[in-house]
């Protein structure tokens, strides 16, 4: 078995006095992809967000190769290098350029040179069809654009794990397939991914893994193949069920 | 063609002195628009920090700006203090001083305003991939924030220049006191002079604030 990359041990997460996620664990191996669906608000973005410590945890602990990640550490942005996000609405910073945005952390946070990190940058916008953008500002580019540029800006940090949450809920549906396309060709490098998405035929051909997260536990854990034909819980068939459409025709 | 009275204009140094006139109004207001960008982005910053209490600093000293008439605290400033702590102030420093005070609860205000208005998931996004505190501000917070803040404070150093045609009233000799002084002084020679005089005063203040408005303008396109 290969090494834990992520390992997430008895995590809670309180806002307030609401518990979104109580005593969840979760180890993510190197190259693996899982995938965590489940319903809106039940916490998937939360969870993603504590992994790099843009929420305080209240509760467990959770470790990137064994050192831990903590909201108060002095370490933390170090940790964060090794943890590429990727969000639902880019986030790209509207006044640089692409180039400029995707250079941004590894010339300065990471010290690496500008000709290198230049020449990586356009390596790495050509292998997703934008090498032609790299001097165009965000405003100018369409939603797939943009989330394609948030994935390479995560990409030449060379993390350790890639976070995905819901990055194509944003789009429009012919866009969509654009950013999946190089999202499945990363797990085909063998890019280690937690991916939080409501594409099912999308998380059916990716994920080495599947998590159902309810209730604030993981419900479910299975394999893409046994989660989408024979899932194991009833809240599992449910959720499936609320993709699909039934009309009753009268003849 | 009526008389308007410029011939004035063209007597002795008339005209250098109204333009000595615009450079004492002008040099108030950009030594008072300096310290208050300067001080106003410091107590900004810190107060678009959450619970900060210059937050609260900012609120009072902002309140009490908008409520006193500029003329007031120009008052309370060269009559007030100098009398009340003895201590020597012209009325040009009185003027720098009174300006600053009002131009740093302004710029603050409006670079709080700015810092806040960048959504916090810019900041997150920054902070996600590494970046320091300190670089998240420098590299993705306050160039976003400036743009937001260029028209609005060249605004600012506008209505400072306007607001330059008070400080006559503790004894200043800017732009309108030289005009005063040039009309009185012609108003045998040639009664019309008001008209010529203040038309003159009119032209500088526009060539002198037309730039500002101009650019203010053309950054909102360029950023906007
Ligand atoms: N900053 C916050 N303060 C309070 N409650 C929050 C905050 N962020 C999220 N929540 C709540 O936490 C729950 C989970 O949210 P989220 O993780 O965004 O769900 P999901 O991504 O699965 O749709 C929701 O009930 C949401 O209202
Ligand atoms: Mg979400």
């Amino acid at each position: 078995m290969s090494d834990v990359v992520l390992s997430i041990s008895h995590l809670t997460k309180r806002f307030d006095q609401q518990t979104i996620l109580e005593d969840l664990s979760l180890d993510v191996r190197e190259g693996e992809v899982v995938v965590i669906v489940g319903s809106s608000g039940c916490g998937k973005s939360t969870l993603l967000r504590c992994i790099n410590a843009l929420e305080e945890i209240q509760g467990g602990e959770i470790r990137l190769r064994g050192e831990p990640i903590r909201h108060n550490s002095k370490n933390l942005p170090e940790m964060r290098r090794k943890i590429g996000m990727v969000f639902q609405n880019y986030e790209l910073f509207p006044h640089l350029t692409v180039l400029d945005n995707i250079m941004l952390s590894p010339v300065r946070a990471q010290k690496r040179s500008r000709e290198e990190t230049r020449t990586e940058a356009l390596t790495l916008l050509d292998r997703v069809g934008l090498k032609e953008k790299a001097g165009s500002y965000p405003r100018q580019l369409s939603g797939g654009q943009k989330q394609r540029v948030a994935i390479v800006r995560a990409l030449i940090m060379h993390p350790e794990i890639l976070l995905f949450d819901e990055v194509t809920a944003a789009l429009d549906p012919e866009m969509v397939r654009e950013v999946l396309d190089v999202i499945v060709s990363l797990a085909d490098q063998g890019k280690t991914m937690l991916i939080v998405t409501h594409e099912m035929s999308f998380a059916r051909a990716v994920a080495d893994r599947i998590i159902l997260l309810e209730d604030r536990r993981i419900l479910e854990e299975n394999t893409p193949e046994q989660f989408f034909t024979s899932p194991k819980t009833e809240q599992a068939e449910k959720f499936l069920q609320s993709f699909e459409f039934k009309r009753k025709k009268e003849s | 063609m009526p008389d308007l009275g410029l011939e004035v204009l063209w007597k002795g140094k008339n005209f250098a002195r109204l333009l000595g006139g615009l450079w004492v109004a002008l040099r108030i207001s950009l030594i008072a628009a300096l310290i208050s960008v300067a001080a106003g982005i410091l107590l900004g910053v810190l107060a678009s920090r959450k619970h900060s209490v210059f937050s609260a600093i900012l609120q009072v000293w902002l309140g009490i700006i908008h409520i006193m008439p500029q003329m007031v605290l120009l008052f309370l400033m060269y009559f007030g203090t100098t009398r009340a702590f003895g201590w020597n102030l012209s009325g040009e420093t009185a003027a720098i001083i009174v300006f600053s005070l009002w131009g740093t609860a302004e710029m603050g205000d409006l670079v709080r305003g700015a810092v806040s208005s960048i959504p916090a998931i810019q900041r997150e996004s920054a902070e996600a991939l590494g970046l320091r505190p300190i670089q998240v501000f420098r590299f993705v917070i306050l160039p976003q924030a400036v743009r937001r803040l260029i028209p609005l404070s060249i605004n600012l150093i506008t209505r400072m220049i306007k607001t330059t045609s008070l400080i006559t009233l503790i004894g200043v000799v800017e732009i309108l006191k030289v005009a005063q002084q040039i009309i009185e002084a012609n108003r045998k020679a040639s009664p019309n002079a008001a008209f010529g005089v203040y038309l003159t005063v009119f032209v500088l203040y526009y060539l002198a604030c037309r730039p500002l408005s101009l650019a203010a303008k053309h950054l909102e396109k360029h950023w906007g």
